[in-house]
């Protein structure tokens, strides 16, 4: 379907002043809601997911990679519920908007714009990285990285600027080859297609190198697995049919990375030595490496190659769609809320948002700028548990329709919130000071938006869902 | 009636970007600049290393070497090297009530604006 424009109250400069606004296209299906969910995770298995082991060992990195799996099938449970309900763009922007208040709605889109800008940055890191590694490989050492981080991030910046269609089905098709690689990895050891055989001694002889503290340490980098599924929300506003397409999409993408990330493990902690598997920068490449096999490595290579652009080509996608609402809402200013006159994507949000990956990009290390994308990340999933309980309180189930109910409520939201406590002291063994940091930004923040940027926003656009009064209003 | 903003001019506009800009840059890459951030991994190297006594089975020493680290030396550092985990109970409460803290001023200022929203919206209904 092809919606061109609508009436509307306010009309944003650069796309209207003949009040009217224009809205993005619905265009996409499911499997376009899989794809960019499991792209912009995917790549959580090709590299990050294994500073777990660094931090825990091999045992704890896969007790992380199972109660990370835990944490966001409560976020996919919680998040296919509101979402199918609260279907807008910006996803948990949105859903703050209309059950907490505008302040935890600048704030949570705050929260997606610097996990996916961050998560955006990491992927070009990791290509960049990945190429010097295989010219270092062909004889030709010191490969200068930083023109390959600027063209990455420039080319998928064109390409969510020019159509969101072309590029969740540009998504698709390379997320599911990189997926595809990680099946075929596992099936080639399994029939002995490695000159070097599984060796899994270390789970015995050094199975805790820092003892139970390990384990919750590695939770820290274990939601690396999966960060990003709940991005699979950002495009209710652009799914054809959101209560149908947004559980579905979500929850066959939580499926599809369990099964990704428990092969990923136990390839990787066969074929790698635990102590250079928890610093590597491309495990899986690396495992492909040590098989000896050729076209293994041409295949993990490529792999990797699709999965990072996938992934980076997704968070461009809902980093801009997050600071798109906002400027609509005029959170931030209305400038960033224009819809391109021939594209109809946030185009100005995707430009502006080009220079703030590059920043982090080319002058940060791989596993801060990952660190910095889970603290936000973590954040977000802290807020779904309140979020939840707001929901289901002030609209009672029966008092509104909903797409989804998610079971054993609020069961889901107290896991969650325990295993996010436990990742908030993850993420203090070792990364303390980023963690403070973060912190202190967000406090600034929301003293800025409540103290000053507040009294641009129109308080009656801010509810815009056709649900009664909330209970206790 | 309706609440109605201020018009906001593009150098207003412009101020708050750079405002946000300088925010999110001063807080996350400062200190990653200024070496304030980051694990600290500490490598113990052991003298005169070698596969056994780094404790690297025959297999193992197969997988370094497919890895093109065929020197135990070279690996010295890597499976030496350890995070330190020590921490003050002090710095675990200002990370609680930092966390704590900051969740609450955002759901009690939110709760204010959100009274004003569901006021304007649905008016005395």
């Amino acid at each position: 379907m092809t919606v061109t424009s609508v009436p509307s109250g306010a009309p944003i400069p650069g796309t209207a002043g003949q009040g009217q606004r224009l809205q993005l296209l619905r265009v996409l299906g499911p499997g376009h809601v899989w794809a960019l969910g499991v792209g912009i995770v995917l790549v959580g298995e090709y590299m990050g997911w294994n500073f777990s082991v660094g931090k825990g060992g091999m045992i704890a990195g896969l007790v992380a990679c199972w109660l990370a799996g835990l944490l966001y099938t409560c976020v996919a449970m919680i998040d296919s519920e509101v979402t199918s309900t609260v279907a807008a763009a910006g996803g948990q922007y949105a859903q703050a908007k209309h059950i907490v208040g505008p302040l935890m709605a600048f704030n949570v889109g705050l929260f997606l714009v610097m996990a996916y800008t961050m998560l955006e940055a990491a992927n070009a890191i990791t290509i960049g990285f990945l190429l010097d590694t295989v010219a270092g490989l062909q004889g030709h050492e010191g490969l200068n990285q930083q023109p390959f981080i600027i063209l990455t991030v420039m080319f998928l910046a064109w390409l969510n600027y020019r159509g969101v269609l072309a590029t969740l089905t540009f998504n698709l098709v390379i997320t599911a080859i990189a997926f595809l690689a990680i099946i075929i990895l596992f099936v080639a050891v399994q029939l002995g297609a490695s000159a070097v055989p599984l060796e899994f001694s270390a789970v015995t002889t050094d199975p805790l190198p820092y003892g139970w503290l390990g384990i919750i340490a590695a939770l820290h980098f274990g939601l690396w697995y999966y960060l990003g599924i709940e991005g699979t929300c950002q495009a209710a506003e652009e799914v054809r049919s959101p209560a149908r397409s947004l559980p579905y999409g979500t929850m066959a993408g939580i499926m599809t990375l369990l099964i990704a990330a428990t092969l990923t493990w136990y390839v990787c902690s066969g074929l790698i030595p635990w102590e250079y598997l928890g610093q590597a920068g491309t495990p899986l490449f690396d495992a492909a490496r040590v098989t000896g096999s050729t076209p293994l490595m041409v295949l993990l290579f490529v792999g990797t190659i699709f999965s990072t652009l996938a992934s980076a080509n997704g968070c461009i996608n809902d980093a801009s769609r997050a600071w798109f609402s906002m400027g609509r809402d005029r959170y931030l200013p209305i400038w960033f809320g224009a819809v391109h006159p021939k594209y109809r994507t946030p185009y100005r949000s995707i430009v502006f948002l080009v220079p703030i990956a590059l920043i982090f990009a080319l002058g940060a290390p791989l596993d801060q700028v990952v660190t910095f994308s889970i603290l936000s990340g973590l954040l977000g999933y802290t807020f779904m548990t309140f979020n939840m309980v707001m929901f289901r309180r002030k609209w009672p189930l029966g008092t509104i329709k909903r797409g989804y109910v998610h079971p054993f409520h609020p069961l889901p939201a107290i896991l969650l919130l325990a295993i996010c406590s436990a990742t908030y002291f993850a993420v203090l063994l070792g990364y303390g000071s980023q963690l403070i940091s973060m912190m202190c930004f967000y406090i600034l923040a929301s003293l800025w938006f409540h103290f000053w940027r507040y009294r641009f926003v129109r308080r009656g656009d801010q509810f815009t869902m056709p649900w009664p009064r909330p209970i206790g209003y | 009636m309706a609440y109605q903003p201020p018009r906001q001019g593009l150098a207003a506009q412009i101020i708050d970007v750079a405002v946000l800009l300088v925010m999110t840059v001063g807080a996350l890459y400062l200190p990653l600049y200024l070496g304030l951030a980051g694990a600290a991994k500490n490598p113990q190297p052991i003298d005169n290393p070698t596969w056994e006594a780094l404790g690297q089975n025959a297999a193992e020493q197969a997988q370094w070497q497919a890895l093109g680290i065929t020197d135990p030396a070279a690996a010295n550092d890597i499976i030496t090297a350890r995070f330190d985990y020590s921490f003050s109970w002090a710095a675990l409460i200002i990370m609680a009530v930092l966390v704590i803290g900051y969740f609450v001023l955002v759901v009690r200022l939110s709760d204010k604006e959100y009274r004003e929203v569901i006021d304007e919206r649905f008016g005395g209904q």
